[in-house]
């Protein structure tokens, strides 16, 4: 086989990788957009705190150590111990659900029936405020977060591949076990959304409003059971995303990452977040591949939002999205 | 008492369609360009027209310019950072190719530059809506600072790739480059921001700003009683363009001096200049202004209490920062989704009925 495409090759699985990441954050989003009508600009910064808030409970650290110290004068920082992986998963994701019951109270209560732009908006405000609460809470020095997943190249694919092709793939094992996570993901959303009983009041409410209220479905606990998941679904891709590379500020921009995602495979589809994914991240990396070192690369940068901008002009509701009928 | 329509009669129809119909209105805009024209200049020193009166001018026209295109024409864009950029890029290739023309003709057709590409970012905004328009102007966003970090030929092929504004004058007195006084980095910034906002207000009060409007609320409406979307949706691009352009060229050329791309323009700038508008009222250009004000002030203010008065760290400080700006975007939303703008139109109100509110 000749070289160029076994390098193709190999660039597409990585692609394919890479797209999963972002499918992991697009999924967020389109959990909150189905239920809720509100597109949740916050779901990368989300990821990002609760991120932080895991390394930070691993570690011990001291909540708001910083700002203590500078109102008191004090010199606190960590209690001194460190809690198992698993107990600070656990921990975080109560955060995460007490966030998200808290979001609903304090600020979505307030916004019902406004204008979808409004409600983004607000959501772009809840992210500049969830920041800096992180890094007031835990510091904004970049961490490292490692809760045990395997890291580096993948000796089994690269053997593998050798023995057939006479050339090792490099495929990083991380990307292996987050492409496992989000099928596993994936897969208990639709069993939950399908065959519970709260699944099947999502759905209603993500059908119609009106009508899931008419029928005695709670709206407010919808949506702050709606948040947690999305909480949940951030958890997940912040320890990503957060072992990939560190848990930092650039984290919650991968949010905008996930938007084109979002673009490509529709609002409303959690197939559509997945196939969107990878499209992208296929996308991204054969045209880095191909087309990058002419024109002087780093075309990550605007490849995907490119791509989705010219794929839109020709289906503005995205590839699963619902056909948008608009009446006078 | 003053401030009522009762007593000032108008006897042409140019008084009637004027744009401030009351009296005391009128009497406080001349004070205020009195202020602004006859007594700030005098008295501005270095640090106060770097931390306060320049960049709110600045801000001020990016904000007339973006609430144009959201406020009025309802079309929401997250590429005003990227649109700035072509302003300054803009001016700075002009400025760098052309010496012996003036500064401010450089500045306009910097504004004429980022209208064309506006133009051309606007053409999606014919088949996407909403979100989706929302997320396609990112597009612009991050391809126009990449491109502008990937050519050389934009920042002329500088070892840096930063992008410095050489010495230019007006009348004798330099407006750019490092002898610039405090007084006429000033005055420049005011005289366009005043022109720009004297134009908006008088573009929206006519034919081009009812029809911006009529798309802005509902566009297939719109487009049954004969607004033409086409024309309205580019003009929309276009016009704010040309005010973000003009906004780019003078945040370069005048305040900063020198600048690098993703660090002046990057997507923080789009968000800044989006906050500005919501926070002071989309579609009103007093709004506008006030939404500059408020957040040029507020971090301002914030730092000089925090790290001057008690003594914080910086970075801590920049954080709660983040949190307060975030927090009162929140707040503001939910209290007064209408803005600062709404607000100084409710006291109007109870001005007129005072000291007699029944």
């Amino acid at each position: 086989m000749p070289e160029q495409l076994l390098y193709a090759m190999e660039v597409t699985l990585n692609g394919l990788m890479a797209g999963v990441m972002y499918s992991l954050v697009a999924l967020g989003f389109v959990l909150i957009f189905k239920a809720s009508g509100i597109f949740n600009y916050a779901q990368g910064v989300l990821a990002l705190f609760a991120a932080l808030t895991l390394v930070g409970l691993q570690n011990g650290q001291i909540p708001f150590a910083h700002l203590i110290n500078a109102a008191l004068g004090t010199n606190l920082h960590s209690f001194g111990w460190k809690l198992p992986v698993l107990v600070a998963i656990a921990l975080t994701a109560l955060v995460m659900v007490g966030l998200a019951i808290l979001i609903e109270k304090l600020v979505l209560k307030h916004l019902v029936n406004q204008a979808p732009i409004i409600l983004f908006m607000a959501t772009i405000g809840l992210a500049y405020f969830l920041e800096g609460l992180g890094d007031v809470m835990w510091g904004a020095d970049i961490k490292k977060l490692d809760v045990g997943l395997p890291q580096g190249i993948s000796e089994t694919v690269e053997s593998v591949t050798d023995s057939i092709f006479g050339y090792g793939f490099f495929i990083d094992n991380l990307d292996i076990v987050a492409t496992v996570v989000a099928v596993l993901l994936v897969a208990s959303l639709t069993i939950f959304s399908q065959y519970s009983k709260q699944g099947r009041a999502l759905r209603a409410v993500a059908d119609d409003h009106q009508a899931a209220l008419s029928v005695g479905i709670s709206l407010r606990f919808i949506w702050v059971l709606v948040w947690s998941i999305a909480g949940f679904v951030a958890l997940v891709a912040g320890i990503m995303w957060g072992t990939k590379s560190g848990v930092q500020f650039s984290l919650s921009l991968i949010a905008l990452k996930a938007l084109p995602v979002l673009m490509l495979g529709g609002f409303t589809s959690i197939p559509g977040a997945i196939v969107g994914g990878l499209i992208i991240g296929v996308g991204e990396k054969l045209f880095e591949f191909s087309v990058g070192p002419m024109i002087g690369g780093a075309t990550e940068n605007w490849f995907a939002y490119m791509l989705a901008l010219i794929f839109l002009v020709f289906r503005p509701q995205g590839l699963f999205g619902e056909k948008i009928i608009e009446r006078v | 008492m003053f401030y009522r329509e009762a007593g000032d009669f108008k006897t042409s129809y140019r008084q009637d369609s004027q744009t401030f119909p009351i009296r005391f209105d009128r009497w406080r805009f001349y004070a205020v360009l009195a202020l602004a024209f006859g007594v700030i200049p005098f008295v501005i020193n270095d640090y106060w027209a770097n931390s306060v009166f320049v960049p709110f001018l600045i801000y001020a026209i990016a904000a007339i310019g973006l609430n144009i295109l959201t406020g009025y024409a309802g079309q929401v864009s997250l590429g005003t950072g990227g649109f700035m950029a072509v302003g300054a890029y803009a001016c700075y290739k002009l400025m760098t190719s052309f010496p012996e023309v003036s500064i401010l003709i450089h500045v306009l057709l910097a504004g004429g530059v980022t209208a064309a590409v506006g133009v051309l970012f606007g053409l999606p905004s014919l088949r996407i809506k909403g979100f989706y328009l929302a997320v396609a102007t990112l597009a612009a966003q991050f391809f126009l600072v990449w491109l502008f970090n990937k050519v050389p030929w934009f920042y002329n092929f500088s070892a840096s790739g930063q992008i410095t504004a050489p010495d230019r004058t007006v009348l004798g007195y330099f407006v750019t480059g490092a002898q610039t006084s405090a007084t006429a980095k000033y005055l420049v910034c005011l005289v366009f921001l005043v022109l720009v906002a004297l134009i908006a207000r008088n573009l929206t009060r006519g034919t081009v700003g009812r029809k911006w409007m009529a798309i802005r609320d509902m566009d297939i409406a719109a487009e049954i009683i004969g607004v033409n979307p086409l024309t309205t949706k580019l003009t929309a691009f276009a016009v704010s363009s040309f005010f973000i352009g003009i906004a780019g060229a003078l945040f370069f050329a005048v305040y900063l001096g020198a600048a690098e791309v993703g660090e002046a323009f990057g997507i923080q700038k789009s968000f800044l200049i989006l906050f500005m508008v919501i926070i002071g009222g989309l579609g009103s250009i007093f709004g506008s202004f006030a939404g500059a004000a408020f957040l040029v002030l507020l971090p301002v203010l914030l730092k000089n209490l925090l790290v001057g008065t008690l003594g914080w760290p910086t970075d801590l400080a920049a954080h709660i920062e983040l949190m307060i700006v975030g927090g009162l975007i929140v707040v503001f939303l939910i209290a007064e989704p209408h803005g600062l703008a709404q607000l100084w139109r409710l006291a109007k109100e109870k001005l007129r009925l005072w000291p007699f509110p029944h």
